[in-house]
């Protein structure tokens, strides 16, 4: 696949500092740290949210259980595209989430439907009191009536660029890139 | 997760058996199985995957553990199920088996897991209709997913399954979980080998590459895991082995003959258990046995196999791996 046109938005400091404007906004918005959760989507939202516990935890000095969850078999194009070859894990904030507000976390949100499908899956999990969504780009695209709640940085991309959120964890680097898939859309 | 994402080989369109799978894709099957473990460990214990889909056991033969293993499973994941219990009727099976097909078809259904006495009936009916067909066990030939399961738990307990030896014991002759694990047993890499009086163990088997023991103790001073069948009766009254209690006597699995074992052997059943024939009390309930646990590792293979037939476009897989970056 033909990946020359990569053009990197936010550097590592960059980042950083996204992710601890979200980490004030988002106990800001719960009215403090009570009863808060983070839930970050697989693959990479699971490393953004852990970004942003350990910015609260640094901030508030009080550590917010985190969780991760896997959305494939909440997709709504399994008939579409065929079942996904890997089903990360779903694993709940220490203490559930019933009666918790439930920060989401997604590294890009472009359509709606992970979210869609992420809250699908929260409310059979339980009943959080709230949830608010929160990715580190926003690109637009969406096909569902859904907006993050919270947002590191707004991009705006065509159609068919990429937004590519690189972590540590999985991609040996923190950042974000655009990419431009064919050479004849640039 | 032992392979990567990029080169999950897709099932195509139906389970019929393990003799025509790759080690990749046994391997997919297992490793798509874990998280579904999960699942059955919620407290809201569905998912909404396969929402809109109907599925019907087709069930031939009687069969209860396995039918309500694949209605768990199928539950589970949001399907619609139909159980027709054919096992009472007494119509041949050619014309009976292609018209039970068509007249499934034209009720709009997606996929078919059939249980049927007849060897070649799953292929028989895959090569028939456009749904997908999920082998159940057929006649003498295949079980493919109590196989899946059996392996998924030896791997759960001995880690991987390339280069352990594992004993199939028992009537291996007339075993379709005996083919299926043999199968696939051996395209992971372990040894297999299989016990049990002449009379039931089939005559070229060791040209499969499996050895052959006509002594329990013998396999057990051998094995890392012993697979241990349900002996028949009747197999007894056809004379096969003479007695249930001669059989018991020779080819049983006791706690006194496990203690000549150097280390603890694992020990698997595919049930339903014949306690004193086959197998003692006190093993099958003993320390190293994990028949239970293969129960529920059943939901979560099968799970697997229907999450992996349905869709069924692997080519699309694809062009979704570069949507997923977004």
């Amino acid at each position: 696949m033909p990946d020359q046109f990569r053009i990197p938005i936010m550097r590592e400091d960059a980042v950083g500092r996204a992710i601890a404007r979200m980490a004030r906004e988002i106990v800001e918005r719960n009215e403090g740290t009570d009863r808060l959760a983070l839930m970050g989507i697989h693959r990479r939202g699971v490393q953004i949210a852990r970004l942003l516990q350990a910015e609260i935890e640094r901030a508030a000095s009080v550590r917010v259980p985190c969780g991760s969850i896997d959305i494939t078999l909440y997709r709504d194009d399994l008939m579409v595209i065929g079942p996904r070859p890997v089903i990360g894990e779903t694993k709940l904030p220490a203490g559930g989430i019933d009666n918790r507000a439930v920060v989401i976390v997604d590294d890009v949100i472009f359509s709606g439907r992970t979210a869609r499908a992420a809250m699908n899956e929260l409310m059979d999990w339980g009943r959080a009191s709230r949830i608010y969504y929160c990715v580190l780009v926003d690109r637009a695209g969406r096909e569902l009536p859904i907006q993050p709640d919270i947002v590191g940085r707004a991009v705006t991309v065509l159609p068919q660029q990429r937004v590519d959120v690189l972590v540590p964890e999985i991609d040996g680097v923190l950042g974000v890139a655009i990419v431009t898939t064919s050479p004849e859309a640039a | 997760m032992s392979h990567s994402a990029a080169d999950a080989p897709g099932l195509g369109k139906d389970l019929v058996g393990i003799e025509h799978l790759s080690a990749r894709q046994i391997h997919n099957i297992l490793d798509t199985a874990e998280p579904f473990k999960e699942i059955s460990e919620r407290r809201i214990k569905k998912v909404p995957t396969l929402r809109g889909k109907t599925i019907v056991n087709l069930f031939f033969e009687a069969s209860t553990r396995t039918r309500i293993s694949f209605e768990f499973a199928e539950k589970r994941l949001s399907a619609d199920t139909v159980n027709i219990d054919a096992s009472r009727s007494s119509v041949s099976k050619g014309e009976t088996l292609v018209d039970t097909a068509r007249n499934l078809e034209a009720m709009k259904i997606d996929m078919v897991v059939m249980r049927h006495w007849a060897s070649g009936a799953a292929q028989f009916l895959a090569e028939r209709i456009p749904s997908n067909v999920i082998n159940a066990g057929d006649g003498a030939h295949e079980h493919p997913t109590q196989a899946l399961l059996d392996m998924l738990t030896l791997r759960d307990h001995l880690g991987a399954i390339a280069g352990k030896r594992v004993c199939i014991v028992g009537d291996v002759r007339h075993s379709r979980v005996a083919r299926s694990n043999i199968f696939g047993l051996l395209k992971l890499g372990a040894e297999v080998a299989v016990c049990g009086p002449p009379t039931l163990i089939p005559l070229h088997v060791s040209e499969l590459g499996v050895r052959v023991f006509h002594r329990v103790e013998e396999a057990i001073e051998w094995a890392h895991a012993l697979n241990v069948l349900r002996l028949q009766l009747e197999r007894m009254e056809a004379g096969f082995v003479p007695s249930l209690r001669e059989y018991n006597r020779i080819y049983g699995v006791s706690r006194a003959r496990l203690a000549a074992s150097p280390e603890p052997l694992l020990i698997l059943h595919p049930g339903p258990m014949n306690r004193g024939v086959e197998i003692d009390s006190d093993v099958a309930d003993g320390p190293h046995s994990v028949i239970l646990q293969q129960v529920t590792n059943g939901v979560a293979v099968r799970m697997a196999v229907l999450y992996l037939l349905s869709g069924g476009r692997p080519e699309k897989a694809e062009a979704a791996k570069v949507e997923e970056v977004t």
